[in-house]
């Protein structure tokens, strides 16, 4: 019994640290949980893997021969805008069906009850998700060479580019983390959650010129921040101007980190179920 | 040395589809340290509705709760590093494996990453889970899951537990095994706060208790004096032939020195029995008197007794399907906290 009193006393939850290691250590950890989860799950391979590739191949075979598209080479074109339809479709509907099933588990109260910094939880995972947007993003490459696609801009702008899409891919995240722990439960989540994505993604330059829209729709497609990301990555990865772009792109990435990640952690912490 | 808890006037509503439901209604509750105190009532009393503003989970609308002196509110930090929670759903990460799990918690709790791995491989061993514990949690059956969530509270050695209905749902080895676990804590100096519908397993494990109902602690004693209040099991004697309720009556009656009642429509003969009586004892010397038995059955009392005791009223209004086990009858209801 001697034994076990000693023990006792050797809490270290005695005194609670705080400060910025104990903030990382508590982000890190949870960043470690979420890169086990996405490399478990089998959703990986199908909307990391199998479902780029589909929408590569698709759009190309189908609209190729009949978009017009300036430059003429339609997979060019195409590319980057798949690029950031991924992104939306894998990390930040990752994020959001995650923090979602975390908000239902009852996982989340053990979080909460915890000496945990309530921002570190979310940052974990909103970074991590990063690996799931690395993954994808290199088999979409690897299947665009094969179809034609080249990084006609050079080394140092290729490489700025993929670093833009990650930022994107993060502030997105961010959103997807706030519609997470807004939604009441997984399944509202992936019924509201996730449906903005198709207008948001196809509502831009991504697939077709804009200038085939009606005008009406123009007034917001040439200003959809999903436009401005995918024109900056065409500039980067094509080697045409594109600063305007790339600019307006980190304008808007920080804007909506700014807004929805302080709002995502304030949920998360007042949430009561 | 402050009370493990100390809580009073805790009130808690909630708005609901059916307008404002009062969860908790000027609530006390005061746990000694190093004790198991039972929160004991039916679903919807309030229970996990403490647990969680104690736990800092939710916030009270009025009084205010301290654990080891911090309060849940202003000192929520340093509670947060003080307590374990056990809630009804298993805490833990289905897809990742026991051992990652408890090192990821061990690691949150702040332990280095040495400590956190040595305090798993002790955790795991103690809760019979290192031959699982390589394998993902969804392979886990439910007593493993609920030992493994135990565990993970454990990681940081917490002065307090909360175990919000730790066995609702296990099968009855993994309860007495769970139940195990529990008094093992204790054993250690661990005080814990324990809710729960069955009122067998508060008998078993607390030392203290408190019965809840539309969010007031309607009752405070230790489980013998609710079950003095309660009054004593009874033996329910089930005959074949209506021509042996005499013998039935007499054989009982000099058994166990009390007046027995008899049932005639449901053909049984019933007596309060005292401590140390068992089936057996009724059981040879109406055999040997000839009566033909078709049932014979000790009842416990349940915690639907507890309440018609205490309150004068059934614990669930609304139901009549209900069925009562021999043990820990559980109260059917009808969701909501």
């Amino acid at each position: 019994m001697v034994a076990v009193t000693a023990d006792l006393r050797d809490s270290t939850a005695q005194a609670p640290r705080r400060g910025l290691p104990w903030w990382l250590t508590g982000a890190s950890e949870m960043a470690r949980r979420n890169i086990r989860q996405i490399l478990r799950s089998p959703q990986l391979v199908m909307f990391g893997l199998i479902q780029p590739v589909m929408f590569i191949l698709l759009f190309s075979v189908v609209f190729g021969g009949a978009v017009e598209v300036p430059g003429g080479d339609y997979t060019q074109y195409l590319l980057p805008g798949i690029f950031v339809q991924m992104v939306l479709f894998g990390s930040v509907a990752g994020t959001t069906m995650g923090v979602a099933m975390d908000m239902q588990d009852g996982i989340m109260d053990r979080f909460r009850s915890m000496p945990i910094s309530r921002s570190s939880v979310l940052v974990g995972r909103t970074l991590s998700e990063i690996l799931r947007t690395v993954v994808s993003l290199f088999v979409m490459v690897v299947v665009g060479m094969i179809i034609g696609f080249r990084f006609l801009g050079g080394f140092l702008p290729a490489v700025g580019g993929v670093a833009l899409l990650l930022f994107f891919g993060l502030a997105l995240s961010w959103l997807g983390a706030l519609i997470g722990v807004s939604a009441s439960g997984p399944q509202s989540a992936q019924q509201v959650g996730l449906i903005w994505m198709f207008p948001f993604s196809f509502l831009s330059s991504a697939f077709v010129p804009t200038a085939s829209m009606p005008d009406w729709l123009r007034v917001y497609a040439d200003h959809t921040p999903m436009t401005t990301s995918v024109d900056a990555l065409r500039g980067l990865f094509t080697g045409t101007p594109a600063g305007d772009d790339v600019l307006l792109t980190l304008a808007w990435s920080v804007g909506i980190i700014v807004v929805s990640a302080p709002l995502a952690v304030r949920k998360y912490g007042s949430r009561s179920r | 040395m402050p009370a493990a808890v100390l809580a009073s006037g805790l009130s808690k509503s909630f708005e609901g589809r059916r307008g404002v439901v009062t969860a908790l209604d000027k609530l006390d509750l005061t746990v000694p340290e190093g004790t198991i105190h039972g929160l004991l009532g039916p679903n919807g009393a309030g229970k996990t509705t403490v647990v969680r503003i104690l736990s800092t989970l939710l916030k009270p609308d009025a009084g205010r709760a301290e654990v080891f002196g911090f309060d849940v509110e202003k000192d929520a930090w340093r509670v947060r590093a003080t307590i374990g929670l056990t809630g009804q759903d298993a805490a833990v990460d289905r897809v990742m494996t026991g051992r990652e799990n408890l090192r990821m918690f061990g690691r949150l709790f702040g332990l280095s990453k040495r400590a956190a791995a040595a305090r798993a491989d002790e955790l795991l061993q103690r809760f019979d889970l290192d031959g699982a514990a390589d394998r993902q949690v969804k392979t886990y059956s439910g007593g493993m899951r609920r030992r493994l969530d135990l565990a993970a509270s454990l990681m940081a050695r917490p002065r307090l537990i909360f175990l919000d209905e730790p066995t609702t749902g296990l099968d009855p080895r993994s309860r007495i095994q769970v139940w195990g676990l529990v008094r093992e804590l204790r054993e250690e100096g661990t005080t814990i706060l324990l809710t729960t519908q069955y009122l067998e397993e508060a008998d078993q494990l607390a030392d203290s208790l408190s019965v809840i109902d539309h969010g007031r602690v309607i009752k405070n004693g230790t489980p013998d004096e609710l079950k003095a209040e309660v009054g004593p099991d009874w033996v329910d004697v089930t005959l074949v032939d209506s021509a042996d309720f005499d013998t039935a009556t007499e054989v009982l009656r000099g058994k166990l020195g009390v007046e027995p009642v008899v049932d005639l429509e449901a053909m049984r003969v019933r007596a309060p029995v005292s401590d140390g009586d068992t089936i057996a004892d009724m059981l040879y010397p109406l055999k040997d008197a000839g009566v033909a038995v078709s049932d014979v059955a000790l009842r416990r009392p349940t915690l639907d007794d507890v309440f018609l005791a205490v309150t004068g009223r059934s614990g669930e209004p609304a139901s009549n399907d209900r069925t009562r086990a021999a043990k820990g009858a559980r109260i059917p209801t009808k969701g909501g906290r």
